[in-house]
């Protein structure tokens, strides 16, 4: 896999009008967005090594750049969806650690009451749409927000983020067809980690160029991105968001990035398809928190000081979030029948009709 | 007051109304705008109402379905036809996992306020691909509600229940109910809303109760003809309409009343509608029973072409009528 063409890594994207108009503040507190998703999925993934979750856990570690440089970009009307690997994106759009990590332990005071788990966090009110566990499954829910947006007449864009596994899916591909012949507000962000799972890209996808190429089949704008500059991931963002916004128009932009871990921590062959190498290389010259903070100190904005104090406050609030979870209450066996109807929850007439469940 | 009208102009009505009720209602599906509609339910409507309204899609039935249900989380409400419930297998995990599954997943933060609606019948001699019914199936899964109307009343009633409902509801036509004519009040006697959930007896006897839902209760009511005439049995015939929420009520109560019943369903029996109607009888109505819950059903194959035997595969009017004399 490829990080960034050679061009692209030689120009630098803090003189886009979008990054130029960072405070230092704002540069700071997105150090801080993505030391804080590092963090809080450390101290998950210590803990189901524990075993105290269930499920899976897949781990967004190496990614950070993505969820944290797309989202920052959010204006009111904008609206993300995601696949199974959404932690990230949850904290990046305002979700909190503790229902975050108490989701995962299936507590009540989790986001979705116990009943979603990791790969299905949602929080509606901050246009955080999931977290959805079938691969490419959420590509034309993705593109519907779109959809919603341009009915309403509202200016704004949905962010519709895949798995570079997800683009062989026919879901996938009848969403970008769509989206194109309906001139839909949505932006394709392919997270290009480098592997469906265990299977290399090389190994799964037939392309030209890159995956996001394929969007010219669909009449569509792509970009590719390096997914290590943050810097670069909000200015070509933006530019694919600002088409959706003013101009109506999809895009797929693919984001070259890496995770350290397995698919998810069940991924028995982790190590097994990739170099130790390629696991450093990626560590030492990409990762996007480190390369983020070195540019942060460069510049003068962030003291060592500064970073460590935000470091250990972000493993603070993740230690917090796993005495939070561990104290807070299970599910009662009662709530398993609640959430099923919006009628039977709401108690309407509508509701009162008829048998609408089936427990002997 | 009420005037005759077609099964489809009757669902063209409902949704001419609905559209006009609420803004945020889009009629979407193949064919449905420019073309007037595969089986003309949407005659006219694209004329009226705009490209907005109502949308003519590609043949993507997963690229639409899970547009709508995206759409819908943002309070839009869509009305997706399926030319055929039969291509439901592409658009599969749209309608189970996304559609019936976000509320829960996201512990009741989102509703998903769609309605899928199209033909799902055998008996038009098109092969096993374009003949499921999928009522049953899809009815098995909670989140989901379905319904079945066999009457132009019920047809615009029960849609404009479902379009009101804030769930997904799945509406199962039939295409040879469309060119049906039956009584339907008139506009403007007020809001004509069937509330799912709720049977229907079609027909009053006491000997013996036919339970059915679609199509097949056309075929009872002429089943029940015959046998009242030829063999002097009167026959009860309720009608189910609503698959989920199911009226078990109003089944207890026909059964408790005629001590018989035989359940006639165009689905197929391994788990059919009529297998969860019988279990419910024999559970609450046991001692009520005089003889076995029979069955009419269709042949357990898939369903096949040829126009010399396919309504022999159905429940049709004799089949039933013989598995009554079985019984009685």
């Amino acid at each position: 896999m490829s990080f960034a063409s050679e061009d692209s890594q030689k120009l630098d994207f803090a003189g886009s009008p979008v990054n130029q108009s960072l405070s230092a503040d704002d540069k700071i507190e997105l150090f801080r967005q993505m030391t804080r998703i590092r963090r809080f999925e450390q101290a998950s993934l210590k803990m189901y090594n524990k075993g105290v979750m269930g499920g899976f856990l897949h781990l967004y570690i190496g990614q950070e750049s993505v969820a944290v440089g797309t989202i920052s970009l959010r204006g009111e009307h904008d609206h993300f969806i995601t696949a199974y690997r959404d932690h990230g994106h949850a904290l990046a759009v305002g979700m909190g650690m503790n229902e975050c990590m108490a989701e995962l332990y299936g507590k009540a005071s989790g986001c979705s009451k116990g009943k979603g788990g990791s790969m299905h966090y949602f929080a509606p009110d901050k246009n955080y749409w999931g977290g959805h566990g079938i691969v490419g499954g959420q590509t034309p829910l993705g593109l519907g927000l779109g959809y919603g947006l341009k009915y309403k007449e509202l200016e704004g864009c949905a962010l519709c983020y895949l798995g570079d596994g997800a683009v062989n899916q026919g879901a996938v591909h009848e969403s970008f067809n769509l989206a194109a012949l309906f001139e839909i507000p949505v932006v394709f962000v392919i997270e290009n980690n480098g592997y469906s799972m265990g299977t290399s890209q090389k190994r799964s996808s037939s392309f030209r160029g890159c995956l996001a190429q394929r969007a010219e089949g669909y009449d569509m704008e792509w970009d590719l991105i390096d997914g290590s500059d943050l810097y670069q991931v909000r200015a070509k963002a933006n530019i694919a968001m600002e088409r959706a916004r003013k101009e109506s128009k999809p895009s797929v932009i693919e984001i070259a990035t890496y995770r350290y871990y397995g698919h998810s921590v069940a991924d028995a062959n982790a190590k097994k398809y990739r170099t130790p190498d390629e696991i450093e290389n990626y560590k030492k010259n990409h990762d996007p928190i480190r390369l983020w903070e070195h540019r942060l100190l460069d510049e003068g904005v962030l003291t060592e000081e500064k970073s460590k104090e935000i470091d250990d406050a972000a493993k603070k609030e993740a230690a917090d979030s796993i005495e939070f979870a561990e104290n807070a209450p299970a599910p009662t066996v009662d709530s398993i029948m609640d959430d099923v109807y919006w009628e039977s929850d709401n108690d309407t007439e509508a509701s009162k009709i008829g048998r609408h469940f089936f427990n002997d | 007051m009420s005037r005759k009208m077609l099964y489809r102009h009757a669902i063209r009505e409902a949704l001419d109304e609905e559209l006009t009720r609420d803004e945020n209602v889009v009629v979407m599906g193949e064919e449905v705008a420019q073309y007037n509609g595969a089986y003309k339910v949407t005659e006219g409507l694209w004329e009226k109402w705009g490209c907005k309204r109502i949308v003519d899609t590609p043949i993507s039935e997963a690229g639409f379905i899970g547009m709508g249900i995206g759409a819908s989380m943002l309070g839009i409400r869509p009305v997706m036809e399926l030319m055929f419930w039969s291509f439901h297998s592409v658009a599969f995990d749209q309608l189970v996992n996304n559609a019936a599954c976000v509320r829960y997943m996201s512990g009741g933060l989102i509703n998903v306020p769609i309605v899928v609606r199209g033909p799902a019948n055998g008996g038009t001699n098109v092969g096993a691909t374009h003949s499921h019914i999928p009522e049953g199936l899809f009815a098995a899964f909670p989140g989901l509600k379905v319904c079945a109307p066999a009457t132009p009343a019920d047809a615009k009633g029960l849609m404009k229940a479902a379009i009101r409902d804030n769930d997904p509801v799945y509406v199962m036509e039939n295409t040879l109910l469309y060119g049906t004519e039956g009584e339907v009040p008139e506009a403007d006697a007020g809001d004509h809303v069937v509330p799912l959930g709720k049977a229907d007896l079609k027909r009053e006897g006491s000997d013996i109760s036919l339970i059915a839902h679609g199509r097949s209760v056309i075929h009872c009511l002429a089943a029940a003809e015959t046998l009242k005439e030829e063999h002097g049995i009167n026959a009860e015939v309720l009608d189910l309409r609503s698959i989920r929420p199911l009226d078990q009520e109003a089944i207890l109560e026909t059964v408790r009343k005629t001590n018989r019943a035989v359940l006639v369903d165009e689905s197929k029996g391994f788990g059919g509608v009529s297998a969860m109607v019988s279990h419910l009888i024999q559970e609450h109505a046991f001692d009520h029973l005089d003889a076995p819950i029979t069955r009419v059903t269709t042949l357990d194959a898939p369903a096949i072409y040829s126009p010399h035997v396919e309504n022999e595969q159905l429940p049709n009017p004799k089949r039933i009528v013989d598995k009554v004399l079985a019984q009685a």
